[in-house]
């Protein structure tokens, strides 16, 4: 393994994805560090869903090369899925489960075994304050600690990476803090940080961003980069800079 | 192993905690049964007769009296007058006092006894032609039987006499026809419907992507889905088998090993419908309706439980092949009623193992067809 790959998690390399003649995804190349917390952006139907899928191994790229972890998205999908964790932008727990047995499953498939699980879930359940919910059903608790949740439980088998895909819609704004204090903590513990998001204050969190516009990479820097480099006083002037100039509606 | 188990076990928690489909799941069987077997029969019991007796002498009332001890029958309405009749009956009928009339000419009695032959009407109201024909079925045995009675062996030089014999099922019970198929439908009720729709739920609730990206195999996920309802599926077959045998004497005459191991055949291939159903649809409504009618309505229409394919057009009874629960009916009655083995029917379990296996391999194509 070459320097390089050990630094970058994810490395792409013209990346395409394509459905009949519309380009989803065109030719996108960047890489992500390791430890990174790295801010994919762009509007509605820019690509992102489609871009994050590829690097998760739920699909297969029509062109162009990507690595994460060092494993190939074509050929080595199951060693891919195996280091990665993933949250969806729609809640993801079982709401008929206690927050307990959502742990415990979730950690049963990613092949962890039983006595680990429960020790790291009496850790897990003191940091988030739920001990005293731990038998209450998922279903019956606020949004904000089911979000908080919800990530605790996409890095809960330890992975080297963890894909967050939009995942504080719908959060109030101290909320949408305290769940950032996490993703800082997961970074902190050596998890590389993948995370789609519409807040253009979140994308001000990231080490670095991307803009994606039109399925392609317009701007790739950290947010104070971008903003001298656009000459703008904040990420939602940089961000509207860009996508004025796409040519796809969003959905 | 260890983490299909951590699934199996997760599908578990799913099922008992959701209330309504665990009621549905038990409660629908029972009632199926309990209905089929007291209140829904074909069996026709003291059904209301109206009788004019225009004759009204001594073997004319021995005929009304013969009549009306039978349990088929019971008198509501007897006229013994000389009117003409036809308006009377119409009335009858039409207050629905009665579903069939017999109506006994003037000089019944004499005519038999100087002429050797006489004659009586019977009408009944065919707006229902089940029960019509039912009737004057009933009807008529019970006249023959009065005559029967009444000449003795002794008036014919000779004469031939049925004698019937109904095999496997002497007493005509409506049970033996019904309880393999409730049984058919129950499987493939709580198989088709409640695994797609518990497919298509994580579909819906965002659940499946997470599990797709998990390095859990994707077609465990689908099969550790089936495992709970399969479990639940023979849990329901032994509750409609006890309560069959022992509540309605149904009688079980043949192997209960093979019976479970063709009812395991058909819940196989409704387990393998309806992951085939979640793979193409992404709603849990569309999914039920699909399994309903896709699965249900085959399975009531064309096991032949409740309406004889014999009297079915002939496309129909082409068709009627293709639905799983035909043959796992015709097995059914086998085993249980006749106590055949499996010499007698190899064929129909041939096609069930045929069939098995055909939907078994077409939803698994389809699922890695999905995931690419």
């Amino acid at each position: 393994m070459k320097k390089s790959d050990i630094q970058s998690i994810i490395r792409t390399n013209n990346l395409t994805k394509q459905f009949g003649d519309f380009y989803a995804v065109h030719n996108i190349t960047f890489d992500v560090k390791v430890g990174e917390i790295f801010g994919f952006l762009g509007a509605n139907g820019a690509g992102k869903t489609t871009a994050m899928r590829m690097l998760c191994g739920l699909s297969i790229p029509s062109l162009g090369e990507a690595k994460i972890a060092g494993f190939d998205v074509y050929k080595q999908t199951e060693e891919i899925k195996k280091n990665i964790g993933y949250m969806s932008q729609k809640f993801s727990l079982y709401e008929d489960l206690t927050v307990s047995e959502n742990i415990e499953f979730f950690g049963g498939i990613y092949g962890m075994k039983r006595s680990v699980i429960t020790q790291k879930r009496a850790e897990l359940l003191q940091k988030l304050g739920l001990t005293s919910e731990k038998n209450s059903l998922v279903g019956s608790l606020p949004l904000g600690w089911k979000q908080k949740l919800s990530f605790s439980v996409a890095i809960f088998h330890q992975p080297a990476i963890v894909f967050l895909d939009e995942p504080t819609g719908g959060v109030d704004p101290i909320t949408r803090r305290q769940f950032w204090d996490l993703i800082y903590d997961a970074s902190d513990n050596g998890i590389t940080v993948f995370v789609t998001t519409h807040y253009m204050d979140e994308a001000e969190y990231c080490n670095r961003v991307s803009m994606m516009v039109d399925g392609e990479i317009k701007a790739l820097d950290s947010p104070a980069a971008l903003k001298r480099t656009y000459n703008a006083a904040s990420m939602d002037e940089v961000f509207y800079g860009l996508a004025r100039s796409a040519k796809r509606s969003g959905d | 192993m260890n983490q299909f188990l951590t699934f199996v076990q997760k599908e578990f928690y799913h099922v008992f905690r959701d209330k309504k489909s665990l009621l549905m799941l038990f409660g629908v069987p029972i009632a199926q049964i309990l209905l089929f077997g007291f209140a829904l029969t074909n069996e026709i019991k003291n059904s209301s007769i109206a009788i004019f007796d225009f004759s009204n002498d001594e073997i004319s009332r021995q005929l009304v009296q013969k009549i009306s001890e039978s349990s088929y029958f019971e008198v509501t309405n007897l006229t013994i007058s000389t009117n003409t009749p036809e308006l009377d009956i119409e009335q009858v009928f039409k207050k629905q006092a009665a579903k069939i009339a017999l109506v006994i000419p003037r000089n019944f009695g004499h005519e038999l006894m100087h002429q050797n032959k006489a004659q009586v009407q019977v009408i009944a109201d065919a707006s229902d032609p089940n029960t019509a024909n039912t009737l004057v079925l009933y009807a008529s045995n019970s006249i023959m039987d009065f005559q029967k009675e009444r000449t003795g062996i002794s008036r014919f030089p000779y004469q031939i006499t049925t004698e019937m014999r109904m095999l496997y099922n002497p007493e005509l019970k409506g049970a033996t026809n019904f309880v393999p198929g409730v049984m058919a439908l129950v499987l493939s009720l709580i198989c088709v419907l409640m695994t797609s729709v518990s497919i298509v739920r994580e579909k819906e609730n965002g659940t499946m992507e997470i599990l797709l990206v998990s390095p859990f195999n994707p077609l465990m996920v689908v099969i550790s889905k089936a495992v709970p309802y399969f479990f639940l599926s023979l849990v329901n077959l032994t509750m409609i088998l006890i309560l069959s045998v022992y509540l309605l004497d149904m009688p079980m005459n043949g192997s209960i090993f093979l019976l479970y191991f063709e009812s395991t055949l058909l819940i196989l291939t409704a387990l393998s419908m309806g992951l085939l159903i979640s793979n193409v649809t992404a709603s849990q409504q569309l999914a039920m309706m699909i399994s309903l009618m896709g699965m249900l309505l085959p399975t009531l229409l064309f096991s032949g439980f409740m309406f004889p394919l014999e009297n079915m057009p002939e496309a129909l009874q082409v068709f009627a092949n293709i639905v799983p629960a035909k043959w796992y009916y015709i097995i059914v009655k086998n085993i249980m009623i006749k106590g055949l083995g499996i010499t007698a029917i190899w064929k129909e379990t041939l096609i069930l193992i045929g069939m098995t296996s055909f939907f078994t391999f077409l939803s698994i194509k389809k699922f890695n067809v999905r995931l690419t």
